[in-house]
């Protein structure tokens, strides 16, 4: 007789492989971060060479209000140009869903705005829109893209036998979109959808730093490039931290709601939960 | 697709359920699957269409459907008394085809909510598919928590909910394992003398066509035409006493001999 793994055996080794996947990258961290503050204080690096982690993080208590407001105006321009994003993509690709020849228009153009570095086109904006506007538009320019192309891709995924079902009980155009062409693409939605998160992140942050006037309304972005020219190193580093802790927390509730309208039923997300 | 009572109809033309005249189809790539066919299907009548792949099998049985028109020639199906949902037919394809997004009875009540059926009537008559198919437990299941054949069963179900005539079944079964393929037959048997639809079933197997059906076609490859019919006696109800009596054995080893000369093979 051959030993099979119990069931019990099996869901330990199953709580030590998710222990690993969170507490290995803790431990690089906490290892980093300590190497790190050894070597500014053993070297005695001046903070305007290389600030301590510490010394990060003091500025971080001590600018807080100033950080946090520079954090909710890039979150909104994020916001703003993700939904700008979602919906323009979303719209664009059941557009040319309907019209080969709206796609054939206007397709080659979607792939010139993916392609041009934003930080170029920026600049631009900012000469022909009032500022506020201009960050949005950089931030959707880059993250409608994806969701484009993922519609895209899942609208013409359609299972055709599902197609010739929904002919033969004489489903309208409208009905075949909601109820097969739009679930059936869902999953590419999201994936779309999840990377443009991060993206118009990017893109708002692009704006920021090209648009690069002081203010009341300026973003995190421009808190970098503000910092920088005073050579206030540990509070680049403090808004440094606060973008990417902002871009951790957009992936992963993009990827919660992912997770939570796919988990019935798609592949991608039952992975997790099967046994 | 035109009304049968059209074209010069006779008194034996009333109990046709689908005529095809003189259906030729030749794809878009100058694939031609179907040679001109003509095939005349009682009301109530268990037809199997069987023949090796690509012997337009299953391109005949689109073209009942009228999910592809003939390059040619005259598909004529018999619809209901009153205008039903799915001009009265229902399609099983080979695979279960089910919406992974939505739950079995969310599945099974589609073609009545694209037909604008009230909810509560759409319910009544999914819990009467799912009863009918043996799933009355699995409504609110999602369709990858079930088996191969509870699949089919739901397609099945899928396509019986509107109360069609006639029931096309596109090698429902070809997927499945022996045992549960064994199951399955019987149970459409039953619900076959028990519902009295026409049954039109694609298949590429010899021993199922003769179990099921009252009459086989047999088909040749490139293009399809009609090679030989066969009239399949039996008792009824048929069962699995059937499947193992020599009469079975006989009609399955004159089908198989047809069989083999229309896929150019040489006799046994």
């Amino acid at each position: 007789m051959t030993v099979e793994p119990t069931a019990s055996e099996a869901g330990r080794a199953n709580v030590t492989e998710r222990v690993a996947q969170v507490a290995l990258p803790v431990v690089v961290l906490v290892i980093v971060i300590g190497a790190w503050e050894a070597i500014v204080n053993l070297g005695h690096i001046p903070p305007f060479v290389l600030p301590a982690p510490s010394a990060v993080l003091a500025t971080l208590v001590a600018d807080w209000s100033v950080l946090l407001e520079s954090l909710l105006v890039t979150l909104m321009t994020t916001l703003e140009g993700f939904i700008a994003a979602a919906v323009g993509g979303i719209a664009l690709a059941l557009l040319f869903s309907r019209s080969r020849l709206v796609e054939y228009s206007l397709f080659p153009y979607a792939v010139v705005l993916q392609v041009t570095p934003v930080i170029a086109i920026a600049p631009l904006l900012l000469i022909y829109l009032p500022q506020e506007a201009a960050v949005v538009v950089c931030a959707f320019i880059v993250a409608f893209f994806p969701v484009l192309s993922n519609t895209t891709l899942g609208l013409n995924s359609v299972d055709r036998n599902l197609v010739g079902l929904f002919t033969l009980y004489g489903a309208s155009p409208v009905q075949t979109l909601w109820h097969l062409r739009l679930p059936s693409a869902l999953p590419y939605i999201l994936g779309g959808l999840r990377i443009a998160g991060g993206l118009s992140l990017i893109g708002a942050v692009v704006a920021e730093i090209a648009a690069g006037s002081a203010g009341a309304g300026s973003g995190l972005a421009y808190r970098i490039a503000e910092s920088s020219y005073r050579l206030n190193i540990p509070r680049m580093f403090a808004a440094l931290a606060l973008l990417s802790a902002a871009g951790i927390v957009i992936y992963m509730a993009l990827s919660l709601v992912s997770h939570l309208v796919l988990r019935r039923w798609h592949e991608s997300a039952l992975g997790k939960d099967a046994g | 697709m035109s009304a049968l009572a059209a074209a010069g109809a006779d008194a034996a033309d009333l109990k046709l359920a689908v005529s095809l005249r003189g259906v030729s189809k030749t794809y878009d790539n100058g694939v031609e699957a179907l040679a001109p066919l003509d095939l005349a299907i009682r009301r109530g009548e268990f037809v199997s269409l069987l023949g090796p792949s690509g012997c337009g099998k299953s391109t005949a049985l689109r073209l009942i459907a009228g999910l592809s028109t003939p390059t040619t020639g005259d598909v004529a199906v018999r619809r209901g008394e009153d205008a039903r949902v799915g001009h009265g037919i229902g399609f099983v394809f080979q695979e279960p085809t089910l919406m992974p997004w939505t739950t079995v009875a969310g599945n099974i009540g589609l073609p009545l909510k694209l037909a604008g059926v009230a909810a509560a009537e759409i319910d009544a008559r999914v819990r009467e598919a799912l009863t009918r198919v043996g799933l009355g437990d699995f409504a609110t299941v999602y369709p990858r928590e079930l088996s191969g054949g509870m699949k089919m069963r739901v397609s099945l179900a899928r396509a019986l909910v509107t109360d069609p005539d006639i029931l096309l079944m596109d090698e429902p079964f070809a997927a499945l394992d022996e045992i549960t393929r064994f199951r399955l037959n019987n149970d459409l048997l039953v619900l076959w003398r028990g519902l009295r639809k026409t049954v039109v079933f694609v298949t590429h197997s010899v021993f199922e066509s003769v179990y099921l059906s009252e009459r086989v076609i047999v088909m040749t490859p490139r293009p399809g035409r009609i090679s030989a019919e066969f009239r399949i006696t039996a008792p009824t109800p048929r069962d699995d006493a059937f499947r193992t009596s020599v009469s079975y054995a006989e009609q399955c080893r004159d089908v198989s001999v047809a069989l083999a000369r229309a896929s150019g093979e040489a006799l046994p």
